[in-house]
């Protein structure tokens, strides 16, 4: 097996993940909503439909993670190890949602019910901007260098240097910032489609959720295209496959989507069936099958804007400050043998994507109601 | 240099503040969940609705804890990066694997069978939640499975090579990763003192439930169960104990002389049963090391080679490369005044070679390529400039060492006495002074539990990857102050969890000593 196809299957891997992560964040959005919800019930149910999910998009955070680790480590070694504040802020945001569901009502939780939901906002509002950020740098670059002789420097070994404000400078970028606001409504519109589709027993949650979701939709709609905007005029840098030169390229992500038909194509239906959902709702108030559409929709927009990031020769982390220094997937991916051995147990993801489908058609087979939130028992 | 070392020591602090929090919650959700899935079990054959109410109780304080040991776990993941990215650069090809399966299979299958295990009571057949409840339990061991192979990958670098051309080290055997026996043996070493773990919990919280003089059906019920788990989990420790030390001696001869405050060696060589050490001893000067102690004769070499006649290096013999083989014989090892030497070698040879490749000139890459190869074992010692850098800290290392086993040996003794007194003397479990001693247990596991990684991880050190890398050339070029800052905000958060958790426990366990769980 060739490497470079070990490579592109591998960015194929990371962009399935960050899309379905991406979806996933409609648990966070749910909990940018707990807080002005004025009936204590209509605030259970929301919190026990939506957070009986969180470990869904905690740990596909936690494998997109993991796997990029293992496929292109030079990236989180210059990522992680670099934008130091930006990541851990966002791992700031993210620890305290697991304890935040799980302690909330406990007696003896020392500090209160609204603490704890405060945090699960700040979780999902800080959470989802943040991590927009983090993926804006992959378009718009990051002020870094590799030197990877450095290593051979007692005094000085990183080979990766990034600027000084560590991460602070891409939090600064307004149009990481835009990515991040735009995740966060992309995330409130699609909790909207969930609740809907997850109460339907409960008008007062349904109502406010049909509002959320247009609201929050018209914003997210506005904000997007405006991204895309810039994304499609933006510069992006190039690599020659042959001597690994890179150059700087404009408009390198319209051209890429145009070159890639195919994910251009994708990145289109995908825009069309998020446009879908929301017309729909609003033309049909009772419908309920919104998230299907808006998930696809979403799943497929993020992984066609991750083909264009990293395929086609493509540098997906470029910097700013030494261009030559820039990532590729060819110039930080692992080698062929570490590639082909998590190729042959990445044969297992359809598998376990078909147990989580199986469990949570059966759990959700009967609905959340009232009486339930209302019962002593391992309730959040 | 002054920087990188203060940013070295605060990156260490903030990774060991993480590593040890994480440790409170990681076993004691290892252990419960077999207790859980064993009584589970048994109301699933017996139908009994004690059993199910009993159940409910353990998975409820099982819950509480699991999501502790979820949000300090992602810090350790993002920490990689964070605050070692040149380790995670150097080592990623390697390192990085285990950690992408342990997130495809294990946690996945955690996260979603964890929710039918909580939520799905009403909601799926009886049959589909016992089968939840124990792949729950696989989940956590299989999530252990794989963060184990990679930290036994750092104390033992097995199945790899360097790649001079990519200046980083490559796999060349998932086997070899996966299946070392350092690996093995760190894998069932630590998930079975999990077990253990959760058995003296269940055991304490139910001598309590016993002082509050309620519930003495559902704390007998659950310290019989709890009691197996608990003297399988120890028995199987010890024994996987005994292969751990048998593979420190053949792969980290240092770490063992330093658990051991062991500073000359010999055949022969006594185990030190207790002991103080002498806080002033130095490398070069007469002293044993020890102000007092009492020892088991031929204790280490047993220990170490399950030979009461072998030669067990000490911390001078290894640094001078002093050793005798089975016979007595002199062996002639590397020391380490020339590990240094070979280590700047291979890093001349290094530097060397990727002048050469910059300059096209293919046989000199060659040339650099086979020195390399040759002198790499010893690669990280070039960056030490003594002998005495490489040397771990005896005193942690000797103390957390006997700490763990004379800890282990009392576990031992508590799940024999708490079985007997169960099935044989039920009286004995009502006296005070006895319930007493099953809750005060409690906080003894945690510490012997926290010990043994406090041994596994200072013991290698100056290491972060045996031989290859110390842990000063494995830092991110990030600022002290960054890591200063981000050390106590997560010593805030890390209070506040801690404060919370325990008191929620408490306040469930408070709250079920106030009523009868079975009725």
């Amino acid at each position: 097996m060739e490497l470079i196809y070990l490579q592109q299957y591998w960015w194929l891997i990371i962009s399935v993940l960050g899309a379905l992560l991406v979806f996933l964040l409609f648990v966070q959005g749910g909990q940018t909503m707990f807080l002005d919800a004025t009936d204590v019930t209509a605030r259970q149910m929301m919190v026990n439909s939506i957070g009986r999910k969180w470990e869904l998009t905690f740990t596909t955070l936690v494998t997109f993670g993991g796997a990029f680790f293992a496929s292109f480590p030079l990236f989180y070694s210059t990522s992680f190890g670099g934008a130091y504040w930006l990541w851990m802020l966002i791992l700031l945001s993210f620890i305290i949602q697991a304890v935040s569901y799980e302690f909330r009502r406990k007696p003896g939780n020392i500090f209160g019910t609204r603490f704890y939901d405060i945090l699960l906002f700040f979780n999902g509002s800080v959470g989802c901007i943040l991590l927009g950020v983090a993926v804006g740098t992959m378009f718009f670059g990051g002020e870094f260098t590799i030197v990877k002789t450095n290593i051979l420097d007692p005094g000085t070994p990183v080979i990766s240097q990034w600027a000084s404000s560590h991460g602070l400078e891409a939090i600064s970028d307004w149009r990481n910032l835009l990515l991040g606001v735009v995740v966060l409504f992309l995330a409130r519109m699609q909790a909207g489609f969930y609740f809907i589709n997850n109460l339907s027993d409960n008008d007062e949650v349904i109502s406010r959720a049909r509002r959320e979701t247009i609201i929050n939709g018209g914003i997210f709609v506005v904000l997007f295209l405006v991204f895309i905007a810039v994304l499609f005029t933006t510069t992006g840098y190039a690599y020659n496959p042959e001597t690994g030169e890179i150059t700087a390229d404009t408009y390198r992500y319209l051209f890429n989507l145009i070159e890639m038909w195919w994910f251009g194509a994708l990145f289109l239906i995908g825009v069309v069936m998020v446009l879908f959902a929301l017309f729909r709702m609003l033309l049909k108030p009772e419908w309920k099958g919104g998230i299907w559409f808006s998930g696809i929709g979403t799943v497929l927009v993020i992984l066609s804007l991750f083909a264009a990031l990293g395929y086609n020769n493509t540098a997906y982390l470029p910097s700013t400050t030494d261009i030559q220094s820039s990532l590729t997937i060819v110039n930080s991916s692992s080698t062929l043998f570490t590639l082909k051995t998590m190729t042959i147990v990445s044969v297992l993801v359809p598998f376990v994507i078909a147990y989580i489908a199986y469990v949570w058609r059966k759990m959700d087979a009967t609905p959340i109601t009232p009486d339930e939130v209302k019962a002593d028992d391992h309730l959040y | 240099m002054e920087d990188l070392m203060s940013v070295v020591d605060w990156s260490r602090g903030q990774f060991a503040l993480t590593a040890i929090v994480h440790w409170l919650f990681v076993p004691l959700t290892i252990g419960l969940s077999l207790i859980v899935g064993v009584m589970e079990t048994i109301y699933y054959r017996t139908k009994s609705e004690k059993w199910k109410k009993l159940t409910k109780f353990w998975m409820l304080l099982f819950g509480i804890n699991f999501a502790c040991g979820v949000a300090t776990g992602i810090i350790l993941e993002f920490e990689f990066g964070t605050n070692w990215s040149n380790y995670s650069w150097f080592v990623g090809d390697i390192f990085g694997a285990p950690l992408a399966i342990e997130g495809i299979l294990a946690f996945f299958m955690e996260s979603t069978f964890i929710a039918v295990m909580f939520f799905g009571w009403n909601k799926v057949s009886p049959k589909f939640h016992l089968a939840a409840t124990w792949l729950t339990a696989l989940g956590v061991v299989l999530s252990a499975l794989w963060i184990l192979v990679a930290n036994a990958w750092m104390q033992y670098p097995a199945g790899m090579e360097f790649d001079p051309a990519q200046m980083r080290n490559v796999m060349v055997s998932f086997k070899d990763v996966a299946l070392s026996p350092v690996a093995i043996n760190k894998f069932f070493h630590t998930v079975l003192s999990g077990w253990v773990l959760g058995a003296v919990f269940v055991i304490g919280v139910s001598c309590w439930l016993l002082i509050a003089k309620r519930n003495r059906e559902a704390a007998m019920m659950s310290i019989k169960v709890a009691g197996w788990v608990g003297l399988a989990g120890i028995v199987l420790t010890m024994y996987t104990g005994d292969g751990s030390a048998v593979e420190v001696a053949r792969v980290q001869p240092m770490k063992l002389a330093a658990m051991e405050g062991l500073y000359n060696g010999k055949a022969g060589q006594g185990l030190v049963a207790f002991g103080i050490l002498d806080p002033n001893k130095k490398l070069d000067d007469e002293g044993d090391g020890m102000l007092f102690s009492i020892d088991i004769p031929y204790g280490l070499s047993i220990l170490a080679n399950h030979d009461a006649n072998s030669f067990v290096p000490g911390i001078n013999d290894i640094i001078a490369g002093r050793s005798f083989d089975a016979q007595g014989n002199p062996v002639n090892t590397v020391s380490y005044a020339d590990r240094i030497a070979i280590g700047r070698e291979a890093r001349e040879a290094l530097a060397a070679f990727k002048n050469a490749e910059a300059t096209g000139d293919t046989l000199a890459m060659d040339e650099a390529r086979a020195k390399i190869k040759d002198t790499f074992q010893y690669f990280g010692y070039g960056y030490f400039s003594s002998p005495e850098d490489a040397v771990p800290p005896v005193g942690l290392s000797f103390y957390s060492f006997h700490i763990m086993v004379i800890g282990g040996g009392y576990l031992m003794l508590l799940m024999i006495v708490a079985l007997w007194f169960a099935y044989k003397k039920p009286e004995w479990l009502e006296r005070r002074w006895v319930q007493w001693i099953g809750v005060l247990s409690i906080p003894v596991v945690w510490i012997v539990s926290e010990a043994g990684w406090v041994l596994a991880e200072m013991g290698r050190q100056p290491w972060v990857i045996q031989d290859l890398m110390p842990t000063r050339a494995a830092v991110s070029a990030v600022t002290a102050t960054s890591v200063q800052i981000t050390f106590w905000i997560f010593v805030v958060v890390f209070v506040a969890l801690m404060a919370a958790e325990i008191n929620i426990m408490v306040k469930e366990i408070k709250k079920a000593s106030n009523k009868e769980i079975l009725n």
